[in-house]
């Protein structure tokens, strides 16, 4: 009898496993497909949520505004639960449909060491605004991958700057004790290159205290910064572990006017449970921070969210990690404009010409403006080298109920990031024995 | 009807002692190969090479490693992710540290020093034994996790420590495309499949059930424990050094030891769980499961929720996801706790009497 | 010489909350001989209720007081989590009687998945606060003693003394009364037990009740000190070496596994750790439980293993 009704379970779900290979799908031939990998399950969901809603409402809101030139976004949303082999399969899920992905943002340091594997073969872009590889800057290894934005590097270094301008000059940082508190991964260690090398140009003191996945136990670290009283701790940590670090301090008394965050160490999550614990903590705004007085935030509040379009709860809107979604997406589509400017309006766009136009990126402040964005963040212009396209960066800070701007802007230094980004990148082809693009071969 | 074995004579121990005494089986089986070989990479499509088929093929490999150890030495085990982590970095090194050597080499000698490992971290098993073992292997999946991501000679100075590698080259073959990666890793499984299946049939293997069936008896009757685990230890993380060597070269490309986590162990010990313990079998049976199973949930639900007029958001699915694939585990386990290689076999002896069972 | 002190103390102090989880393990392994890997979920499955529950009931009921309303939360995690004891009694382990270990340990497992999706379906994913007024600013003790003092965390150290409070009353549970009695008997020998008229399966929805219990102790604690979410979870992978090193059939052996565990990856981590690049407290607890184990391997307080053949 089980053996019956097993096979009879069995095969109702493969009718049904077909029915869902073969599901219908209505879409107009020139629309652009953008998948989304997004978590919002798991131990990294409060802060993954978010960022996915802004990400699609800013889809919903360029078909609102009627598409680019016409063109209508489409996209399918797909769980990754923050795991790397779940990624690279929603990516080969998703890649092929609705005439192929235009572009890919896995929201995941291991997704995109994944995913820079296959992106030169399937000939699709993989944007990594604010995150991902610091030295897939280089355009000329790093073909397909594009550090919009921001990179750890360029963050660590606007910290450093930050710091020096507090204490009075790159001088005065000789002998100041400064301790990296980061998620023990490949996320968190990015910064470390760069920090030592900061640090033996200013002389001083860099100590590292890893924390394990997924950081709820810290009390040995805190313990450790009780014993050694740095002047500075930076945290570079990702979901609970932000809040963990900010309470831990707050038990061990180190002053939270004296930690920065990265910025993805500084948004609503991280703080909001923490309340008044968390006051004078700062943190990297990543170009934005929370943005709840932005055009566009108020034509998205406006056109989707009153109609009750929006995706996500509505307080959300203009908060930090949405509004990284909100930015990411709009750096994405104006690269589809700009790829359209060269290979025909009103046209779909395949993942190689989505390269070239986000190679060639150029967004100024009255393109920002136009497009909502005054104040929320500063010019971006690519080339082919350079995929990062700017490194701004300002400070905020909680001060218990919001996240208010406590520093003017910053731009990473690239007298100090472009040799290391070349280091990095020369061995990484040397591994992959990939030869670098020359100038001549962009312009093709 | 068809698998009746009336009129099948052995007549002499040879035959007899075949891995597959019946010939419907043997025919069955080299049809399954052939078709595996010559068939599916004519008619399959990318997303299924690289989202289903390659990691489906690695992690039976691993699952067959995990069983030689939980399914045949009854050891239980919670850090196999450690020894898959260990061979695929062990592979690394070997590849580029050492001009000039065979990528197959390097995957094969990263095997070895998984082996290595496993002899090392299953010393324990002598005197510990049970769930206090099981708990114990945990100290490998944490140390191994904690020693990929510190110590940087094992990543070559990557300031990430992430790790990644070129194409493989097997001979002059280079093993870029999905069907390369998928024909490479079904010829590896094959291969490492028969040896299981042989090492299991003979003298290693029969200690090695005698451990598990009762320890102190197998002991009274010469079976030395300290021999006979240690094989099992080893060649299981031999396996899973190949597999994990397989997973990050072949499947990802580029990885992170989060890649080899305490969740990839608990997966391996599902597939031998749910796909039968100590049948070669229910390592591949139990290995498509895991595989298929999330993916399918993921894709299915909407469809559903959409029959019903539902818009099912994509943070439901993912939770009814979960809370399926838990609930079919305690329902498969209820149902048969044996494995699905139990449900298989009894199946087969169904098979035989049909259509006129009594 | 303060700050060896102050180390000792918080592993001391994180030991105890080990324990509480670990106490879970040891509970129901005792009764039913099933390891429960799904007490990290249940541990997570009661914060959640508990977050939830003390916001949504003043929402309901249109009141503004924080105690009634955490006191309520309370009451009313107390019975989900009877609910969700007694449906896994019912619709898991009592079809699983007499199998064996690794088979319930993965059934247990795919409990815990079950509750993980279950719990984020019903509460939510995303970060939630327990407000049980916990303090949370340090102060300075010993001052006279030690320059500068030794620094306490009050609300570790308000979380042992509640951790102690229940380990105290659950051993007196077990030691005085009838139930706690039949309980120790159905952990002793079932057909025993059963024979002399104890009824097994009330026994086992009894024992996962009491566990359930220390997961939402667990919880609420671990809640307020790290919000309720999904990481919550992983805090049952912590325990597992007080649960070993203590032996997994005695609960002073979960207390007494927690102090050395939480002391010794403290220490390791604040002394060993910078020689070696930090991170090591969670192997170095593994490896410490297995050095243990290595001369006593049932734990410190575990039931010899006596071999028959």
């Amino acid at each position: 009898m089980k053996l019956r009704k097993l096979a009879v379970a069995a095969s109702i779900a493969a009718i049904g496993f077909s029915a869902a290979l073969t599901a219908p799908a209505a879409y107009a031939a020139e629309d652009q497909f953008f998948p989304v990998l997004a978590y919002r399950t798991g131990a990294y969901a409060p802060n993954g949520a978010p960022w996915a809603n802004g990400f699609v409402d800013y889809m919903k809101l360029t078909n609102a505004r009627g598409g680019v030139n016409g063109v209508k976004m489409i996209w399918e949303e797909c769980e990754t639960a923050y795991a790397t082999d779940r990624g690279v399969e929603c990516y080969e899920r998703l890649k092929g449909k609705h005439g192929g992905a235009t572009a890919v943002q896995p929201l995941s340091t291991g997704i995109t060491f994944a995913l820079t594997e296959k992106a030169p073969v399937d000939k699709i872009p993989v944007i990594t605004a604010g995150y991902g590889r610091s030295e897939s800057q280089n355009g000329a290894v790093f073909g397909w991958n594009f550090p919009l934005v921001g990179t750890y590097w360029s963050g660590a270094d606007v910290l450093v700057q930050h710091i020096a301008k507090k204490e009075g000059g790159f001088d005065k940082l000789k002998g100041k004790k400064i301790t990296l508190v980061y998620h023990d991964s490949p996320y968190g260690k990015e910064p470390i290159a760069l920090l030592q090398e900061r640090a033996k140009m200013h002389g001083f003191n860099l100590s590292l205290l890893p924390v394990a996945h997924p950081g709820v136990e810290q009390k040995a670290t805190w313990l450790q910064i009780r014993q050694n009283k740095p002047d500075y701790v930076f945290l570079w940590g990702w979901g609970v572990m932000n809040s963990t670090a900010i309470k831990e301090a707050q038990a061990t008394g180190y002053p939270r006017e004296k930690m920065y965050g990265v910025w993805w160490s500084g948004a609503e999550p991280d703080v909001k449970d923490v309340g008044d614990g968390a006051k004078g903590y700062n943190a990297l705004a990543m170009q934005h921070g929370a943005e709840p007085n932005a055009k566009v935030v108020k034509e998205v509040l406006e056109k989707l969210h009153a109609k009750g379009q929006g995706t996500g709860p509505k307080e959300e809107v203009g908060q930090v990690l949405y509004m990284r979604g909100l930015i990411s997406a709009m750096v994405q589509t104006e690269a589809v404009r700009v790829a359209q400017g060269r290979y025909g309006k009103g046209k779909h766009i395949t993942g190689e010409q989505m390269r070239w136009g986000l190679e060639n990126l150029n967004l100024d402040q009255k393109a920002l403006d136009g497009l909502g964005f005054a104040g929320v963040m500063r010019p971006v212009h690519t080339t082919c080298i350079d995929h990062m396209g700017s490194g701004f960066a300002r400070v905020h800070t909680w001060d218990g109920k919001k996240w208010n701007f406590s520093s003017d802007w910053y731009e990473a230094d690239q007298k100090v990031l472009r040799p290391m980004v070349m280091l990095a990148s020369g061995k990484y082809a040397e591994e992959k024995k990939i030869t670098p693009r020359t100038p001549e071969d962009c312009k093709k | 009807m068809f698998y009746r074995e009336n009129g099948q004579f052995k007549t002499s121990y040879k035959s007899d002692q075949q891995i597959f005494p019946i010939p419907q089986d043997r025919w069955a089986i080299l049809a399954i190969i052939a078709i595996a070989f010559f068939v599916i990479p004519l008619m399959v499509d990318e997303y299924l090479f690289r989202a289903i088929l390659i990691p489906f093929l690695i992690l039976s490999l691993a699952a067959l490693g995990v069983n030689i150890l939980v399914g045949y030495c009854g050891q239980i085990t919670l850090g196999a992710g450690a020894f898959m982590a260990v061979g695929a970095y062990a592979a690394y090194n070997f590849l580029i540290r050492v001009s000039g050597m065979p990528a197959l080499g390097a995957i094969l000698l990263g095997g070895f020093t998984a082996a290595a490992v496993g002899i090392v971290f299953g010393i324990p098993s002598l005197r510990v034994r049970g769930l206090y073992l099981a708990v114990a292997t945990l100290a490998a999946q944490f140390f191994w996790d904690w020693a990929f991501l510190r110590v940087k000679w094992f990543t070559n100075d990557a300031s990430s420590g992430s790790v990644s590698v070129a194409d493989i080259d097997v001979f002059g073959w280079i093993v870029n495309t999905p069907t390369d990666k998928y024909l490479f890793c079904l010829g590896i499984l094959v291969i490492f499949s028969l040896m299981a299946k042989n090492l299991v049939r003979g003298n290693m293997g029969r200690q090695w059930m005698a451990i598990r069936d009762m320890d102190v008896a197998a002991t009274v009757i010469g079976i030395r424990p300290l021999y006979a685990k240690l094989t099992a230890f080893a060649v299981s993380s031999f396996y899973l050094g190949v597999a994990g060597a397989l997973w990050g070269m072949i499947n990802l490309g580029s990885w992170e030891p989060a890649a080899f986590s305490i969740d990839r162990s608990f997966q391996l010990l599902f597939m031998v769980i749910i796909g039968g313990m100590g049948a070669i079998a229910g390592s591949f049976f139990g290995a498509a499961f895991i595989v298929i199973l999330p993916i399918f949930l993921n894709q299915i639900l909407p469809v559903i929720g959409g029959l019903f007029g539902l818009e099912v958001s994509i943070a439901l699915v993912s939770h009814v996801e979960i809370m399926i694939f838990g609930a079919l585990i305690v329902f498969f386990l209820i149902v048969e706790p044996h494995g699905i290689a139990r449900l298989w076999s009894t199946g087969r002896e169904k098979l035989r009497l049909w259509p006129f069972p009594h | 010489m303060a700050f060896f002190l102050e180390t000792l103390l918080g592993g001391l102090m994180s030991g105890m909350l080990y324990s509480l989880v670990a106490l879970g393990f040891v509970l129901i392994y005792k009764a039913s001989g099933v390891f429960n890997f799904a007490q990290g979920a249940m541990v997570l499955f009661a914060a959640l209720s508990m977050a939830r529950f003390s916001e949504w009931i003043p929402e309901w009921l249109g009141m503004d007081n924080l105690f009634m309303a955490n006191v309520l939360a309370f009451a009313v995690s107390v019975v989900v989590m009877f609910v969700v004891a007694w449906l896994i009694e019912r619709l898991v382990l009592r079809h699983l009687v007499n199998q064996e270990g690794a088979t319930l340990l993965m059934a247990t497992l795919g409990i815990a998945y079950f509750l993980d999706g279950v719990g984020q379906t019903i509460f939510g994913s995303d970060i939630y606060k327990i407000d049980v007024g916990m303090p949370k600013e340090p102060v300075m003790m010993l001052e006279s003693v030690f320059e500068g003092g030794i620094l306490i965390n009050k609300e570790d150290f308000v979380a042992a003394f509640i951790s102690a409070l229940l380990v105290v009353a659950l051993s007196i549970f077990f030691q005085k009364t009838s139930t706690g009695r039949a309980l120790r008997a159905v952990a002793d020998d079932h057909q025993a037990a059963q024979s002399i008229g104890i009824p097994l399966n009330r026994s086992w929805v009894i024992v996962w009740c009491v566990a359930g219990i220390t997961a939402l102790v667990a919880g609420v604690i671990w809640g307020s000190k790290l919000g309720a979410q999904f990481s919550l979870s992983t805090v049952a992978l912590r325990a597992l070496p007080v649960v070993i090193l203590g032996g997994l059939t005695s609960v002073p052996g979960a207390i007494i596994g927690g102090l050395i565990i939480g002391v010794g990856e403290k220490l390791s981590e604040v002394y060993l750790g910078p020689y070696v690049g930090g991170g090591i407290e969670i192997w170095f607890a593994y490896m410490l439980a297995l050095v243990f184990l290595l001369f006593r391997p049932q734990g410190l307080f575990g039931e010899k293993i006596i071999d028959r053949v």
